[in-house]
């Protein structure tokens, strides 16, 4: 309960306010009033409650087998120094930094991962956070709308099919249409397609994933961004592998004029999916559309630097049903231990990770290339993840890997009918040599088996 | 450079540290042109590099200049800044949860799913729902989720026309914000000189276009609203939903239940009742509950149950289960997240479930109530408080009187209490109260700590009546004065700039 009233305690209170009971104070009318029997897990104490963690944490066995499971949440390597830092109380107890004179630490760190997210991205400006990347792409999406003032939004089917779906989700609400645009033979957006689409001039955005759910490079190329521009189109590029922006060119480099993505890469917890750190960065025209927090620097009265919550008027708490979005609480936390993650990192550290992910990536690919009856479908520039053909049922192949422990990646037939027998395998910088060779060895027996069923 | 005690700035991350000076964290790389064509590369990775100390020393001096729950009273109204315990966090950053990927397969999976079906069953039964989705990141999540249901079922029902969402005018800015992004039409509600929504103010806005009817209860001004059975039946009368914002429901635990108020929609903000960290403004956690007829509508996933094939026997009911992700509901809204919740933040929620049980949920609810009252009676004997009734968890007090006689405002008050080393409550909110303060102790707080706040509040308010000069120029014992925020919001500057380029722009 955690609650320290003595008996002598209530007493006192309740004979200052005057009341005899603490069922007084909190009667409601008695049609309403409870009559049920609670049915909640029994209370016990702190010790047992570990215990009976203990038992689920057990139940977790996903997390001994060798990974090779991306897309879209990604085992990187994160410096205890993190957790040090982020888990101190006066950051992990403080409420959204509303009176800036006791909040200057939280401000200016804030600052520093817009800035962050800003140097990345290539963009003007960035947001202090949105809820993961799904949400950030449909917030983008709400940005374009808004602008263009059109009803409909444009999205490549090689971007991930969860944020696709919240952007669908997003859009019904507001009776937006979502139209894709396929993938060609080399698993990135086909732009001729693209550009034919976007020349209607109904398209408030078009959105591309770059490394796409594929794990490759697909970006506008000159023309196409030439179509685009010229339809009024808003280019959005959405990075669903942050630590790729160590590596690529960023997406300003092609035009985007909003990025949404997910920093989960960036030292945040894998957590079976959540908590993660959206961010959406911008171009400066569209700062006044941009959703949730934003932090900037000014003075106080005496003059010094001073950190405060600004452009508040995009927000819900003043234009409610005019606000930009609905956003209030973000996702701070997630985006203060990005921030951490990436000065202990810094410019080194992350060239590092990047060369590792495409070292160790590249391996895997080459080992299970070897193996009979696997191939690697798209041969385009990849980051850390890929698309493996193994001619037969990418399910029961997974399955035959999964009994000898090892993940060995996402079955794309879950989402594309014509890829029932792709696998998205992702390494790291933590997968090892040994990770490798037992896939290939397991993937070479388990092809075997099923292409003979 | 800065200490606990200097009001001397500290740098940016980016102004420290020297090219090279790297943390040996990884191996070294090799050149990305051996990977990758030169034409997909980046020229420059324009970031600092400083050693893991330097880190350290900048991170630990912020939080210095950072007020959090921990190092003192936090009465911000309506955001239930209770104390967060540290066993949840133990336990939510075990490896076995903090490592798990969210596509491992639902059988390598099942502590994790058990947790999700544990704590989405006692909310149900706590709340008088029919089922929760953990699918969504925060209250306002929660809210849009919901309104999409809204939207969807009476679609499936031919009633299109259903397009107004009615709002108190006491309700949080979220409420309507969620509203207009499901392109409802949002009709604010003026409260009764109760602090209420009236029955019969309610009937005569009700008709066949109307969507749902967002109502907090208690409400903002941490009032109960008395009528709520006749208001949920005269909604359901007229076609249209009850939607619960259950960012209040610290109050009513053990006492009533949104369910059987007459709620069809509800959130909760585990962030807020069940101890899971703000975290400075995140992340949050908004489980989105539903009365029977609408849990095919809820978001995708969801966790499913069925009963073990084996039939073996665990120490708990669910212990007898098994668990699955079921993304196959057509009727479902889709999901609203990239992955199943923020599940971090659920495991959290349920070891403080099991910290207290519902009987000791039901405790919790009383004192801190009975702490909002203690404050109550004893702020009134020196601010105006305009709702001189019994509250609940939380109540408003104005400072329109010192405004008049002395020019001093709630903001004023406000900032004035941080020199004494407390948060200030929460200001300017809700609308209807001018300068309102709305104070909000929750139950973790000792009456010392309640006394210690009193008198400081007394001191400040007497200090408006004899010197309102130095109530005007507070806080002076923290990092900073009071910030520009007109400077803030005219030239914007919302980022660092290398020195080069921020040369240019003056320039320019
Ligand atoms: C009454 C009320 N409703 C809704 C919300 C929104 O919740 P969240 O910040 O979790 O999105 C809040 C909290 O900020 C609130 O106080």
């Amino acid at each position: 309960m955690y609650a320290p009233h003595t008996q002598r305690d209530i007493e006192q209170m309740l004979g200052a306010i005057g009341i005899e009971s603490l069922d007084d104070l909190l009667r409601v009318p008695n049609d309403i009033a409870l009559k049920a029997k609670l049915d909640v897990v029994p209370a016990l104490p702190e010790y047992q409650i570990q215990r009976r963690f203990d038992r689920f944490a057990e139940k977790n066995a996903g997390v001994e087998y060798r990974s090779f499971l991306g897309a879209g949440s990604y085992r990187h390597y994160a410096p205890p120094a993190i957790a040090a830092l982020a888990m101190r109380g006066e950051f992990l107890t403080a409420y959204t930094p509303y009176q800036a004179e006791v909040s200057q630490g939280y401000l200016q760190a804030i600052y520093e991962w817009q800035t962050y997210i800003c140097l990345l991205t290539g963009m003007d400006i960035a947001n202090a956070s949105v809820y993961d990347g799904a949400t950030a792409l449909a917030e983008a999406a709400i940005m374009a709308l808004g602008t263009t003032g059109r009803h409909k939004i444009l999205v490549s089917r090689a971007l991930h099919p969860n944020y696709r779906a919240v952007l669908r989700t997003y859009c019904d609400g507001l009776d937006v249409s979502v139209d894709e645009i396929a993938f060609d033979e080399n698993g990135t957006t086909d732009l001729a397609a693209l550009a034919h689409a976007v020349e209607s001039k109904e398209y408030a955005a078009v959105a591309l994933q770059s490394p796409n759910f594929f794990g490759i490079v697909d970006t506008l190329t000159q023309s196409a961004l030439d179509a685009v521009n010229a339809s009024g189109t808003i280019p959005i590029a959405v990075v669903a592998e942050a630590l790729s922006l160590a590596a690529f060119a960023p997406p300003s480099s092609w035009g985007a004029q909003i990025v949404a993505g997910e920093a989960q890469s960036f030292g945040v917890a894998q957590a079976y999916g959540g908590p993660y750190a959206g961010f959406i960065a911008s171009t400066q025209e569209h700062m006044r559309r941009i959703p949730g927090r934003l932090v900037g620097k000014s003075v106080d009265n005496a003059g010094r630097t001073a950190y405060v919550l600004t452009l508040q008027a995009r927000e819900q708490h003043i234009r409610r049903e005019r606000a930009t979005s609905n956003i209030c609480t973000n996702q701070a936390h997630c985006a203060l231990i990005a921030t951490i993650y990436l000065a202990l990192m810094g410019k080194t550290g992350l060239r590092d990770a990047a060369a590792l992910n495409l070292a160790r990536s590249r391996e895997l690919a080459s080992a299970v290339a070897n193996v009979d009856g696997a191939t690697l479908k798209y041969a385009a520039p990849f980051f850390n993840e890929f698309v493996v053909d193994v001619g037969a049922p990418a399910e029961g192949v997974l399955a035959s890997l999964q009994a000898l422990g090892i993940l060995g990646g996402v079955d794309l037939g879950r989402w594309y009918p014509e890829l029932q027998s792709c696998i998205l395998m992702t390494a790291t910088e933590l997968t090892t040599s040994a990770d490798i060779n037992a896939l290939a060895a397991a993937l070479d027996g388990a092809i075997n088996v099923h292409a003979h069923i | 450079m800065s200490t606990p005690t200097s009001k001397a700035s500290q740098p940016l991350i980016f102004e420290l540290g020297q090219e090279g000076r790297a943390n040996r964290y990884l191996e070294e790389g090799k050149p990305l042109e051996s990977f990758l064509p030169k034409s997909v590369l980046r020229d420059d990775l324009p970031l600092p590099d400083n050693s893991e100390l330097d880190v350290v020393r900048h991170y630990t001096r912020l939080s210095h200049r950072t007020f959090g729950i921990d190092l003192g009273f936090y009465p911000l109204g309506s955001c239930t800044m209770k104390y967060n315990p540290r066993v949840n966090d133990a336990i939510a950053m075990r490896p076995e949860f903090a490592q798990l990927h969210p596509y491992t397969p639902d059988e390598l999976a099942q502590g994790a799913l058990q947790v999700m079906y544990e704590l989405e069953r006692s909310l149900s039964s706590l709340f008088g729902m029919a089922a929760f989705s953990l699918n969504p990141s925060a209250g306002a999540h929660a809210e849009l989720g919901a309104l999409l249901i809204a939207k969807k079922y009476f679609k499936e029902r031919g009633e299109t026309q259903r397009d107004k969402v009615i709002v108190p005018d006491t309700a949080h800015g979220t409420n309507p914000a969620s509203a207009a992004m499901c392109g409802f039409k949002v009709i604010s509600l003026p409260s009764s000189e109760r602090g209420r929504v009236g029955v019969e103010e309610i009937r005569a806005i009700l008709g066949p276009d109307t969507a749902v009817c967002m109502m907090t209860n208690p409400n903002t001004l941490g009032l109960f609203e008395d009528d709520i059975a006749a208001i949920a039946a005269a909604v359901h009368e007229a076609g249209g939903l009850m939607y619960y914002d259950g960012a209040n429901a610290n109050a009513i635990m053990g006492y009533a239940r949104p369910g059987d108020m007459g709620f069809d929609l509800m959130h909760l903000n585990t962030h807020k009742t069940f101890t899971i960290p703000h975290g400075g403004g995140g992340a949050g956690h908004g489980p989105l509950g539903v009365a029977a007829h609408l849990v095919e509508y809820l978001p995708t996933p969801v966790v499913a149950a069925s009963p073990r094939p084996n039939g073996e026997t665990g120490a708990a009911p669910s212990d007898r289960l098994t668990f699955s992700l079921d993304f196959d509901r057509p009727k479902s809204i889709g999901p609203l997240r990239s992955f199943w919740s923020n599940f971090a933040h659920a495991v959290r929620a349920l070891a403080y479930l099991y910290a207290n049980g519902a009987e000791g949920l039901k405790r919790v609810s009383q004192l801190a109530v009975l702490n909002a009252n203690y404050l109550r009676v004893n702020i009134a004997e020196f601010l105006e408080t305009p709702y001189v009734e019994v509250c609940r968890h939380e109540f408003v007090a104005s400072a329109q009187a010192l405004k008049r006689d002395h020019g001093v405002r709630a903001l004023d008050l406000a900032k004035a209490l941080l020199d004494y080393g407390y948060m200030a409550p929460t200001i300017y909110f809700p609308l209807i109260v001018p300068e309102c303060l709305m104070i909000e102790p929750t139950e973790t707080e000792s009456k010392e700590t309640l006394d210690g706040f009193v008198a400081a509040l007394r001191e400040i308010v007497e200090q408006a009546k004899s010197n309102p000069q130095a109530l005007f120029d507070a806080p002076v014992t923290t990092v900073v004065g009071r910030v520009d925020e007109t400077r803030a919001a005219r030239q914007p500057d919302l980022r660092w700039r290398p020195p080069s380029v921020a040369h240019q722009n003056e320039v320019s």
